[in-house]
């Protein structure tokens, strides 16, 4: 069973990440984590597919990378139990049309860029509790999609602001069992709506930094875990603003985190691939994670590390109507690989 | 120690790094620039065949079908990136406006996506365009009853 402490979920019998993938398109093949994807899409309309639309596009995506989780897990898409997944388009329509092929059992999940740590979350709380025994946890951008959805057309001519982000074209997906071998998740905080009233729709991370500042508070309050006990904090897409603004509000605090890195940052290369002040969508943490995180737990390289997604959750909607742009973050507590953990017995 | 909103917004304002404005303008300058002697250019080509006023419409008609082009093509909204203004406020980025929301909502129909979309952006400079039309017609009217 699992135990629970202040918002914070400690897993008794930690259930384990068995296998993951991550699917990336050009730009993200061109940064640092290129190398490590298991697939870059060449042309990320899937024009070739006779993909029409989009949010087609980003659907296909999803297909991919859970096709390579379940290679790699060596199971069929009939066996699985249960999917979470999500996207960032409105009434989560890339996993839906996504599970309409796939037919797996699935709740839809809408956490805007804190999808990754939400879904996985979520199914490691469904996997310890012994509700399912194959869970996936899945989620993705497109930057096309989102673009047209929450911006302008592709084509018109706009300049960026320096405190706008880049929507990754990315996916990522994770297969959760209640035990046996993978990187085992500790535990799991749900975070609580932040909102400092940013208005801005061209600064996120300043938008989510409150959101993640308190997660990852809480999370220390309920562990009486520090910053020294972790190889590294990850938040999800604060870039560079929202990064730069955590590290000023967590010294505030008392709480410094030497060893934070954020996804956005991690997920390009700021200098040199004209992404602004970084990466953001719900494929950019998703990709950082099975690209970065959940190798480097595998191989031993990282001990411990606290994974965090950050979310804006306004629409397109609230943002004309001059409304604040609410933030959220999810932690996961990810620990190093099981059969690592024996063999240092 | 709780940040509130104000605090909060002042810490934003010193976190977010500035436009390099100089060189914003050197570009939008310079682009703007560019695209105002072509119109040039091309008015005084028209000129040799045309009189005033017809070779004046056809610069103008020319400039869109660029634009148009360039759009389709995905240029204009590589160099919007970097021209800002420059190729924002000049007749060609009006045609960017008009024909970039026009590509993109295809998938969505012809009535429903092109239809309806194509003014996405456009439609509030015509809508008070209009309406400013309006206001100024109406002074120089009172003027010239005065």
């Amino acid at each position: 069973m699992a135990i629970r402490k202040e918002d914070t979920i400690i897993f008794a019998r930690p259930p384990v990440v068995a296998a993951w993938a991550a699917v990336g398109g050009k730009r993200e093949g061109e940064g640092p984590l290129g190398d490590a994807f298991d697939h870059l899409v060449k042309d990320s309309s899937f024009a070739a597919e006779g993909c029409k639309s989009w949010e087609g596009a980003e659907s296909l995506l999803q297909q991919k990378c859970t096709a390579l989780c379940l290679r790699k897990a060596g199971i069929s898409r009939k066996e699985m139990d249960l999917a979470f997944a999500g996207d960032l388009q409105a009434q989560c329509t890339a996993s839906n049309y996504t599970m309409r092929q796939l037919g797996m059992p699935y709740a839809g999940v809408y956490g805007a860029c804190s999808t990754m740590a939400e879904t996985l979350g979520l199914a490691a709380c469904f996997a310890a509790a012994g509700y399912a025994r194959q869970t996936l946890a899945l989620t993705s951008s497109h930057f096309c999609a989102a673009e047209r959805q929450f911006r302008t057309p592709l084509d018109y001519g706009g300049k960026r602001t320096p405190t706008a982000q880049w929507t990754a074209t990315a996916a990522g997906a994770c297969l959760i069992r209640p035990d046996g071998a993978g990187v085992p998740v500790l535990s799991v905080t749900f975070g609580r709506v932040r909102d400092l009233e940013i208005r801005d729709i061209n600064n996120m991370g300043a938008a989510m930094m409150p959101a993640a500042a308190s997660t990852i508070l809480a999370y220390f309050s309920a562990t009486s875990a520090g910053p020294e006990d972790f190889d590294a904090i990850l938040t999800g897409d604060l870039g560079e603003v929202g990064s730069q603004l955590l590290h000023e509000e967590m010294n505030r605090q008392g709480c410094p985190l030497p060893n934070h890195r954020d996804c956005g940052c991690l997920l390009y290369d700021i200098t040199r691939q004209h992404v602004k002040a970084g990466g953001s969508g719900a494929g950019c943490s998703a990709a950082v994670l099975c690209t970065l995180v959940l190798p480097r737990l595998r191989s031993g390289e990282w001990k411990r590390v606290l994974f965090l997604s950050t979310g804006a959750l306004m629409s397109q909607t609230t943002y004309l109507q001059g409304e604040s742009i609410p933030g959220i973050a999810h932690a996961v507590e990810l620990g190093c690989s099981v059969e690592e953990k024996e063999g240092a017995k | 120690m709780k940040l509130d909103p104000k605090q909060y917004n002042k810490m934003v304002r010193r976190a977010a790094p500035r436009s390099p404005v100089l060189k914003d303008c050197l570009w939008a300058f310079f682009v703007g620039g560019t695209i105002c002697l072509l119109g040039e250019g091309l008015r005084n080509l028209y000129l040799i065949w045309y009189d005033q006023e017809l070779a004046g419409t056809l610069t103008s008609i020319s400039l869109i079908f660029l634009a148009a082009v360039c759009t389709m093509l995905g240029w204009y909204q590589k160099l919007g990136a970097k021209a800002g203004a420059g190729s924002l406020v000049p007749i060609t980025g009006f045609a960017n406006s008009v024909v970039s929301p026009a590509v993109e909502f295809k998938a969505e129909g012809w009535v429903t996506g092109v239809g309806a979309r194509i003014f996405a952006i456009a439609g509030p400079v015509i809508a008070f365009g209009t309406l400013a039309s309006w206001v100024w017609g109406f002074l120089y009217w009172a003027m010239n009853k005065g």
